[in-house]
């Protein structure tokens, strides 16, 4: 085999799956490769969008539609950006429905509908981890739902009671008599059988499907150019706009001049849009040229003198003045007046872009009775409410045709390109595609907030922190979004991973100042927990030197009592090799955070040359998100975590000159690439029981704290300030 | 007129010949498979063959390109049964997806220059961006062409 051999390392599987994978796997197949007992369902078409059922197709329930030949259509009512959700979902409803998994087709399902039908799907927000957390009941539910009605059906036309019948593999069997029936051929007579009461749902021992490592439906599409992102739209007689934005967030335009442009080739028109300017072609390359041409004084406000280096003084001197509690426990000042000797330590991180691969983009073809919109979109339901205001038309006249998304990490919950699309589209009476150059895409996104977080702790005799003092100063998600002034000034998303630390900690104080300026901060893969893990877990680390103890051993005396966490933190010691000795100039580092649900460890290696060039050689995780519903995503979305908040943690700082973004691409805002990316195990320690964790998010927080932790094993400094690219490491091993 | 070979099929076009030949494949010819990432040859997104080697289409002008074969991943195969396409598959690579065409078109490429690459060549030959962080992937599945390629 011609390969490197820590890449086709058995990925861990626990010891069931693991013994079921090897087993199947033949013919010099890498583990995890093979489907144990699980061929792939259909592939996903280019278009994922919902559209009318197929003439001859049954709908069961609102998820699940039955053809003639036994296929199923499974519509998902989440996003799917890459974290998998057009495999995960369905293999829920199979699960219970006992369908063919082959024969399963999936769509997405239909933000109108949902809007016409009350609600019908429950959700359709795909963020904050959620897809299998808080949709997993409901659609198991649907598909046992839709199990017993087709067995109900089956078991009236044989005349013969339903106890009698058995569901396996989208066929209905009376064994007794040896009969068995399709569920196409009972799917009309299931949708009008109405149960006394809903029948139970598996249990996780009962589960054949959840579990097993199942190829994902979205591949195929995706490795022959085919999958129709939003930017790849192309309607009849479509144009093209091109948009400029005032580069200081709140500005407006003041006058331009489009004398420069008017009567070149494939200009349309110019349209205002909410603090900036469209431009309207019939290419976009033309459209781009020529905003580009357009001479725009803008009216930045207040805001255009600012710059980072003030931000940074005022969320420092934030913390010296009121703060609103979010955690007191114990007696704090007493423990720490008592305490042997005190930590402290001041951590602080910058404003982080999404930077999506696809830029921001939406098509929108506004009619005075109907909105069709175009897009990828975490969000489908607030974007058919978006246009509909934009639109000037009822919610049940809007259609969004959710694309598969080039990327979302939180930006695409708000849909900021949509609203510009139909209001460009209303102005000119025509189909138009709207799409953000990378630098527009940069400089006007609503960026992960910056925040200083201190910390101060009093340790005791034994070397463990008797009294914890944790204050963050940061930007408030909610107040900047418009859904909350945030009264008692604790904002959830500002304190998880302090409020919450999995720690002992009898005498804890926790409290926030949120404070907000002009720059628009959201969501941002793992929110809060983005920042406060490499805090909290850089912290740790720091006592744990102070005490002159080991940094593992120190966690565990801390994480007594939390078996899951505990099993997490061990399985990560040994299979991150943590104490095995290093070469000098490289040193390992370990950082153990929750979120959404879901324990993730990491160790990372890191090697410090004598140039302070920094290099992550290699990160083992361990996971506990409970239950697994398909691995190889779970491994993939791991992966991805680490790569994610690697890149933040080397390179990555947007920054404020004169109230706008300095960073405009990828050559100023730098990305991991493979040559920078590490070698990336990932472990499952599942603690089961009730825990379903999520997984788009928790394996990034661990990273930047392993990171850092580890530069200090290798080097004896310690980076408290993001990104790590700004230390001079330079002599440092 | 600008004349351009794309995927074997000859076009005549009345454009700007500085335009990007990005927006020519995407625009004009309706091959949306080749990407917008970022406009000034950085993220690899619009990767595409021109005579062969890799190129980054939205930094080239069309005129450039004009009597040269142009290769775009709706030419590499029309059915996904390329080594390289196969290789993907087969390591689950994609998450978003959104790089994949040019990762491939990338990789197609590099793979000619390195039958028998190894981890550091990867290193050094493959710069494409992909922000969902599919590097362990893209780096088995290039390893796993270069087999399939040979066999």
């Amino acid at each position: 085999m011609p390969y490197d051999s820590d890449v086709v390392a058995p990925r861990s599987l626990s010891r069931r799956r693991f013994l079921v994978a090897t087993l199947s796997a033949t013919g010099g197949l890498a583990v995890g490769v093979l489907l144990p007992g699980v061929a792939g369902a259909t592939p996903l078409g280019p278009e994922p969008w919902d559209r009318d059922a197929p003439a001859d197709a049954e709908e069961v329930n609102a998820w699940i539609l039955v053809e003639p030949d036994d296929s199923v259509i499974i519509r998902v009512a989440q996003s799917e950006m890459g974290e998998g959700v057009f495999t995960s979902m369905p293999m829920i409803v199979a699960e219970e429905l006992e369908c063919d998994w082959t024969k399963v087709r999936a769509e997405y399902a239909s933000a109108n509908r949902n809007a016409r039908e009350g609600n019908i799907y429950q959700r359709m927000g795909t963020g904050g981890s959620r897809a299998v957390r808080a949709s997993r009941e409901f659609l198991q539910q649907a598909g046992a739902s839709a199990r017993v009605r087709l067995i109900a059906a089956a078991a009236r036309r044989w005349n013969v009671p339903a106890a009698e019948c058995a569901a396996r593999n989208g066929q209905v069997i009376h064994t007794a008599t040896n009969r068995s029936l399709g569920y196409g051929a009972l799917a009309a007579d299931a949708a009008k059988v109405t149960l006394a009461s809903e029948p139970a749902i598996k249990t996780p021992d009962q589960y054949r499907l959840i579990g097993q490592p199942t190829a994902r439906l979205d591949t195929p599409v995706k490795i022959t150019g085919q999958a129709h992102f939003g930017i790849d739209t192309r309607l009849p007689d479509m144009l093209y706009a091109a948009v400029s934005v005032c580069p200081v967030f709140g500005g407006k335009v003041a006058r331009y001049d489009d004398s420069a442009i008017k009567g070149r080739r494939g200009i349309v028109a110019t349209v205002p849009i909410d603090g900036g300017i469209a431009v309207v072609a019939d290419r976009f390359w033309r459209a781009k040229q020529a905003i580009a041409d357009l001479r725009v004084d803008w009216d930045k406000g207040e805001a255009g003198t600012t710059n980072t280096t003030e931000f940074r003084q005022i969320y420092r001197t934030a913390l010296d003045g009121p703060a609103a509690m979010a955690k007191n426990v114990g007696d704090v000042e007493g423990a720490m007046g008592g305490a042997a000797r005190a930590v402290d330590a001041l951590y602080e991180v910058p404003h982080l872009a999404h930077a999506t691969m696809e830029p921001l983009n939406c098509t929108a073809h506004w009619q005075p009775d109907r909105v069709d919109v175009w897009l990828g979109t975490q969000n489908p339901d607030a974007a058919l409410r978006l246009a509909a205001k934009a639109g000037n038309v009822e919610p049940g006249q809007v259609f969004i045709h959710n694309c598969f998304l080039g990327g979302g990490f939180g930006r695409r919950a708000v849909n900021d390109e949509l609203t510009q699309a139909v209001m460009v589209s209303k102005a000119i009476g025509k189909p138009v595609k709207l799409l953000w150059t990378r630098e527009e895409d940069m400089t006007h996104d609503r960026y992960r907030p910056q925040a200083a977080i201190r910390f101060k702790a009093g340790l005791g005799r034994d070397g463990l922190p008797v009294a914890w003092q944790i204050r963050t100063a940061v930007g408030s998600i909610q107040r900047s979004l418009g859904v909350s002034k945030v009264e008692n000034g604790v904002e959830p998303a500002a304190v998880e991973g302090l409020a919450n630390l999995p720690y002992r900690a009898d005498n804890l104080l926790v409290d926030c100042v949120l404070k907000n300026t002009h720059v628009p901060v959201m969501f941002w893969r793992s929110v809060g927990s983005s920042q406060n893990a490499f805090a909290m877990e850089s912290f740790v680390d720091e006592m744990a030197h102070e005490a002159g103890q080991d940094p593992y051993q120190f966690r565990r005396a801390l994480l007594l009592g939390k078996p899951d966490f505990l099993g997490v933190l061990d399985m990560l010691a040994d299979k991150g090799d943590w104490g095995k000795p290093l070469p000098a100039g490289k040193g390992r580092g370990m950082a153990i955070h929750e979120s959404f649900g879901t324990i993730v460890g990491e160790i990372a290696e890191v090697a410090v040359d004598a140039k302070g060039a920094i290099k992550v050689e290699r990160v083992v995780a361990v996971v506990d998100c409970g239950h697994v519903v398909n691995p190889r995503t779970v491994e993939m979305q791991i992966e991805s975590g680490v790569i994610y908040g690697l890149t933040a943690a080397l390179y990555d700082e947007i920054t404020i000159k004169d109230g706008a973004v300095e960073q405009s691409n990828f050559d100023s805002y730098q990305m991991v690439r493979m040559a920078d990316a590490p070698r990336i195990e990932t472990y499952f320690a599942l603690s089961g029981g009730s825990k379903w964790g999520g997984i788009g998010e928790p394996g990034t927080p661990p990273i930047a704290p392993a990171v850092c932790n580890a530069i200090y094993a290798a080097t004896g400094r310690r980076i408290r300030s993001l990104p790590i690219k700004n230390t001079e490491l330079t002599g440092g091993a | 007129m600008i004349v351009l070979t794309v995927n074997g099929q000859r076009h005549e076009l009345d454009i700007e010949p500085e335009t990007p030949l990005l927006w020519v494949l995407r625009d004009e010819l309706g091959l949306t498979g080749t990407k917008y990432g970022c406009g000034i040859a950085q993220c690899g997104a619009c990767t595409v063959h021109v005579g062969g080697q890799a190129t980054r289409s939205c930094s080239i002008a069309v005129s450039d390109v004009a009597n040269q074969d142009v290769l775009t991943i709706e030419g590499l195969s029309a059915d996904g049964s390329h080594p390289v396409q196969k290789a993907w598959l087969f390591e689950d690579v994609p998450q978003c997806g959104y790089c994949q065409s040019g990762q491939i078109m990338a990789a197609t490429a590099f793979l000619k220059d390195n039958p028998n690459p190894t981890d550091a060549d990867i290193d050094d030959g493959m710069t494409n961006i992909c922000r969902c962080g599919t590097y362990p992937r893209l780096r088995a599945a290039i390893h796993r062409a270069a087999a399939l390629m040979k066999a």
